[in-house]
């Protein structure tokens, strides 16, 4: 269990705002930090890895102090034995994929290891190959591969698929939730993306200026945004869930979460992830005063 | 070819040649602390370092003549515990030229670590790497051109360098006289062709590194993104 009780001046351009968190995250769960740029996000994943320091507070992960601003403990990034998948992935350029993960060994010798992770993340035709000439999502893989090396406790992910295409998008999202799976690892990752959220993360921090603003699963956190008045959009299907005799269909459209009721001949043809036109014949307009 | 000329030409690459490891050594971790710190104290440091851009030769040398002259405080002192004497001699010369080649050494490294993306070192502490070994297997590597512009620009400074050796070491055949000198000895002594000898190898020379260098770190470049 991780618990973070810390404070951490922010320096944005309206001026310094406090990162204030305090919560707890228990192993095994894959939390998104869902929130705009600038709101404290990725301070936070970099607190967690030991590459900031919190103004004052505590951090304790499976009661191991890892910081604590009184007795003026905070245990060096070396230490805290964390996988971090940077946004610019920082591979380095002086080393071929093999070089980079068999550098992240914590036992030299270890050499099966490195075998094992190329395999399960299906890069081993790229061992030898240096960063520069692999594509963004190779370069993603080749990430998230080296941050599995040390058999970490907990993998951090900021924005690791914010500059690739949707359809590769997809098809990591689908990999980290399998790595989730098979590594049980607690897993926090930054995002801005709702579909992503639904699709990997099973607790959502929305963090707004620095406060943890809501707190939940993604259905939760979002439920209060999803009444949609439209007769016809586009959306993408983020989750098919069985629900009685019905299913109910969760779409998003424009950011906006959209819940539908749907019959099993509606769903039979659809996958999470498909591109859909929502429309409705015989509509009840909802009036909310806003 | 006259055995003086020899001797004076080997002399000079062997000053330029022991300055320039000696720099390397001072200038990795100096750069590396530079590029790094936060200090208040780092705009002091690096004026103190690029000193000699900017300082006459003279000016140095004649603080460098009074300090290690063995009639003084230190250069007593160093020829008391020592017995190391620094004026009009070798060893002298050395000191004198890590001194002055100094920012030579350190600004091309410093700009070379504060150009590496700094997620590359977290992303090697985060993995559990000390420092040290981070700077040995992560960035060095990664900035290698930086590195010889610093050895070569270095080497070449050194072998140009006349008006600190002039105070500083004298004249000396065979210990302080080294090429630039020689032209000025030459040149009074109405000895032209001996002088354009010394000259023309120093401009033949000077021109060979710097080529040698613009087309390696060309190269580096290109392989970098093919």
């Amino acid at each position: 269990m991780i618990q973070i009780d810390i404070i951490k001046p922010l320096h944005t351009s309206d001026g310094t705002i406090d990162l204030i968190v305090n919560k707890e995250i228990q192993n095994g769960d894959f939390l998104t930090l869902f929130g705009k740029s600038g709101s404290g996000k990725t301070t936070l994943l970099r607190i967690l890895a030991g590459l900031e320091t919190p103004k004052s507070g505590k951090i304790i992960v499976d009661d191991v102090v890892w910081f604590d601003s009184e007795k003026k403990i905070n245990l060096p990034p070396q230490k805290r034995e964390v996988g971090l998948v940077f946004q610019d992935y920082a591979l380095f350029p002086n080393m071929s994929v093999r070089k980079n993960l068999e550098f992240a060994l914590k036992d030299k010798k270890d050499t099966n290891k490195v075998d094992e992770i190329l395999e399960i993340m299906e890069i081993e035709n790229l061992s030898q190959m240096k960063p520069e000439h692999l594509s963004g999502g190779q370069k993603q893989r080749v990430a998230v591969a080296r941050s599995l090396m040390s058999s970490p406790k907990m993998l951090l992910l900021d924005e690791p698929l914010s500059a690739l295409d949707s359809a590769m998008r997809l098809k990591l999202q689908d990999e980290l939730h399998s790595i989730h799976q098979r590594f049980n690892i607690t897993s926090i990752l930054v995002s801005h993306d709702i579909s992503e959220v639904f699709r990997l993360s099973n607790r959502v921090f929305k963090i707004s200026l620095g406060q943890i603003t809501d707190d939940g699963n993604p259905s939760e956190v979002f439920a209060n945004q999803n009444i949609s008045g439209k007769f016809k959009v586009v959306g993408e299907v983020l989750s098919i869930v069985k629900s009685d005799i019905l299913y109910i269909v969760e779409v998003l459209a424009h950011n906006e979460i959209i819940k539908v009721t749907a019959v099993k001949s509606d769903i039979e043809a659809l996958n999470i992830g498909d591109k859909i036109l929502l429309s409705s014949k015989a509509f009840n307009p909802i009036l909310t005063k806003i | 070819m006259d055995e003086s000329f020899i001797q004076t030409m080997l002399l000079t690459f062997k000053l330029a040649g022991v300055t320039t490891v000696i720099l390397l050594c001072i200038g990795i971790p100096l750069g590396y602390f530079l590029s790094q710190t936060k200090s208040k104290l780092k705009p002091i440091a690096e004026t103190i370092v690029s000193m000699p851009l900017v300082l006459p030769p003279s000016v140095l040398g004649f603080y460098l003549l009074l300090a290690f002259s063995p009639k003084n405080g230190f250069g007593a002192w160093l020829d008391e515990i020592f017995s190391l004497r620094l004026v009009f001699s070798f060893e002298g010369l050395v000191v004198a030229s890590v001194i002055f080649s100094l920012p030579f050494m350190v600004h091309p490294i410093q700009s070379g670590f504060s150009s590496l993306n700094k997620s590359l070192s977290e992303a090697s502490y985060v993995l559990g790497k000390s420092k040290l070994r981070t700077i040995y297997s992560v960035l060095l590597p990664n900035m290698k051109p930086s590195i010889l512009t610093g050895i070569v620009i270095t080497f070449a400074h050194t072998v140009g360098e006349f008006g600190v050796v002039l105070m500083i070491g004298g004249n000396k055949a065979g210990e302080t006289k080294v090429a630039s000198i020689a032209i000025y000895d030459e040149v009074e002594a109405l000895n032209y062709s001996l002088a354009n000898q010394y000259a023309f190898s120093l401009f033949a020379i000077s021109f060979a590194i710097l080529l040698f260098v613009y087309a390696l770190n060309k190269s580096m470049v290109r392989s970098k993104f093919q």
